[in-house]
């Protein structure tokens, strides 16, 4: 559905990377040229038209950002993505409060990005990385989060929705849970707002990192939510113009107010407002329509994988759009390389997941990962094309 | 060579593989061959004594143009000595980059002579040629 907003599919082609990211529709990219075409001036330079204009339109797309999750306004601050944001949290608000013997909760299906920050402070303050428990469908339970909380928990870190298993996650009792004892939660949305309802106000999360360019976006641009309060403590990592009210020789700074603080140095005006349009489109088509649609496209991808012999699924129980499966003898890159002839894109690797390898035993798989824009016709297509495992081994190389 | 050849030759050097195997031996030198832009991972193990390359074997994950050139290239280095090792691969790389080489020493690893039309694929084939020049500057 909607594939004409998109004019990515004027090529002839299918593509099944949406974890990766996204297509842009026109609504986006136009929003974007008429920025760079009719008011090209920088942001916080209100003394002119065309400048107070981008002023209008940046602070209209954090608006409609707050809104699509139930934020306030100074809880949303601009960033270049979800792997910054959790880079400015965890060097600027973590830092200051993580102890020798403190631990952080994290899971063995993370993302790099939620987890190579986390194993830098655990290092540099002596604190401990604990993973909570996978059960056997690889899925995190509150349980299992309850299994390794202890009076040294100070963090939980987790993606809603993980990418490369696909698991939605009980965000919502995860906090209530960690708030009951003192403990701080991150949520990784890189995977999850794109595709479904966010409130953080229900959620009750501390800290929420997304990126724009996996919901029709542009690249570039992301956010990072926290709590008003939070976000108060967070130290700037970068200082620069914008971010100051005032400075004085004596070497006395005076911060703005949030969010400004948070965002030194010329913002990425365009993609921010390009983001706001992508937001605009989503709200459009419906949140819960799109998380619906998802499901049942999934539902019947996984129900016709399941009918190759050849083809084994990792995740056929994934709550999201993203099935990890491999071809039977064969690697998984090559059956990527054989599907790109069929003009298929799809994903092989590991995903940025490397840590998961020592669960599942499988280091490499194929990710097919749905947005609302795929249809059951180009599931079909990819289906035909894997029915033959002969011909995949023939025309792979 | 006509294609159905060549791809005979890849598909049965990728399937079965000459020198894959996982061993812990002493006196070889060890380089891993990766590619930023894809997800092989090759260990070469080499033995070289005096002059000559003796034996070499390797293991991990590649794909299908990867493991494939791997294997072939084993094949032909072993037994060489060093400077003939180097104008192989001399040889091979200038096949893969569209320069002039001669065909005549590169054996069963001329399979790969239309490569370059696949673009992300050079990578592919040359990534145990990397490996083994690390190992040849590291001796």
């Amino acid at each position: 559905m909607n594939r004409e907003d998109f004019p990515m599919f004027k090529q002839d082609i299918i593509y099944l990377d949406n974890g990766a990211t996204t297509f842009k529709p026109s609504v986006v990219i136009d929003k974007i040229v008429d920025y760079y075409s009719n008011y090209s001036a920088n942001a916080h330079r209100g003394d002119y038209s065309i400048s107070y204009k981008v002023d209008v339109e940046y602070e209209n797309a954090r608006r409609k950002i707050a809104k699509f999750i139930n934020a306030n306004l100074d809880e949303v601050v601009f960033t270049s993505g979800a792997t910054e944001s959790i880079n400015i949290i965890v060097d600027g608000f973590f830092d200051n409060l993580v102890e020798p013997g403190d631990e952080i909760i994290l899971s063995k299906s993370e993302h790099a990005s939620n987890v190579l920050p986390w194993f830098r402070l655990a290092n540099k303050k002596g604190a401990r990385i604990v993973y909570a428990p996978l059960d056997t469908h690889l899925h995190i339970t509150l349980e299992g989060i309850k299994s390794v909380i202890t009076p040294k928990t100070k963090i939980i870190s987790l993606a809603e929705i993980t990418n490369v298993v696909g698991d939605l996650r009980p965000i919502k009792e995860i906090c209530e849970l960690a708030h009951a004892n003192d403990i701080f939660v991150v949520v990784d949305g890189a995977q999850s707002v794109p595709h479904k309802k966010t409130d953080v106000k229900i959620s009750d999360v501390d800290f929420l990192v997304f990126s724009g360019h996996k919901m029709c976006g542009p690249t570039g641009i992301g956010v990072l939510y926290g709590k008003k309060e939070l976000l108060e403590s967070v130290n700037p990592l970068i200082l620069g113009g914008g971010m100051n009210e005032s400075f004085d020789s004596e070497q006395e700074i005076f911060l703005k107010e949030l969010p400004q603080r948070l965002e030194a140095g010329t913002p990425n005006i365009a993609g921010a407002i390009g983001f706001g349009a992508a937001i605009d489109y989503l709200e459009k088509i419906g949140m819960d329509y799109i998380a619906i649609y998802e499901q049942k496209l999934k539902a019947y991808l996984v129900e016709r994988l399941m009918q190759l012999e050849h083809i084994t699924i990792i995740n056929e129980e994934s709550d999201s759009g993203i099935v990890a499966f491999n071809v039977e003898d064969i690697f998984s890159q090559d059956v990527a390389y054989y599907l790109n002839k069929y003009n298929v894109c799809v994903r092989a690797g590991n995903h940025c997941a490397k840590i998961l390898k020592s669960i599942t035993g499988v280091k490499n798989t194929i990710r097919v990962s749905l947005y609302f824009y795929n249809t059951y016709e180009e599931i079909d297509s990819l289906i035909e094309l894997l029915t033959d495992k002969d011909k995949i081994i023939k025309e792979m190389i | 060579m006509n294609p159905e050849l060549k791809r005979e030759i890849m598909i049965d050097n990728y399937s079965n593989p000459f020198h894959k195997e996982t061993k812990d031996e002493e006196d070889y030198i060890k380089e891993n061959g990766n590619n930023v832009s894809c997800i092989d991972d090759v260990n070469l193990y080499v033995k070289i004594e005096e002059d000559i390359i003796v034996d070499a074997y390797f293991d991990g994950e590649a794909c299908a143009i990867s493991t494939s050139s791997t294997s072939i290239m084993l094949k032909n280095i072993i037994g060489k000595n060093i400077t003939q090792v180097k104008n192989y691969i001399t040889n091979f790389q200038n096949m893969i980059y569209e320069k002039d080489y001669d065909k005549n020493i590169l054996g069963d690893a001329i399979v790969y002579d239309e490569i370059y039309k696949q673009e992300s694929r050079k990578t592919c084939a040359t990534l145990p040629y990397t490996a083994i020049l690390k190992i040849i500057d590291k001796k």
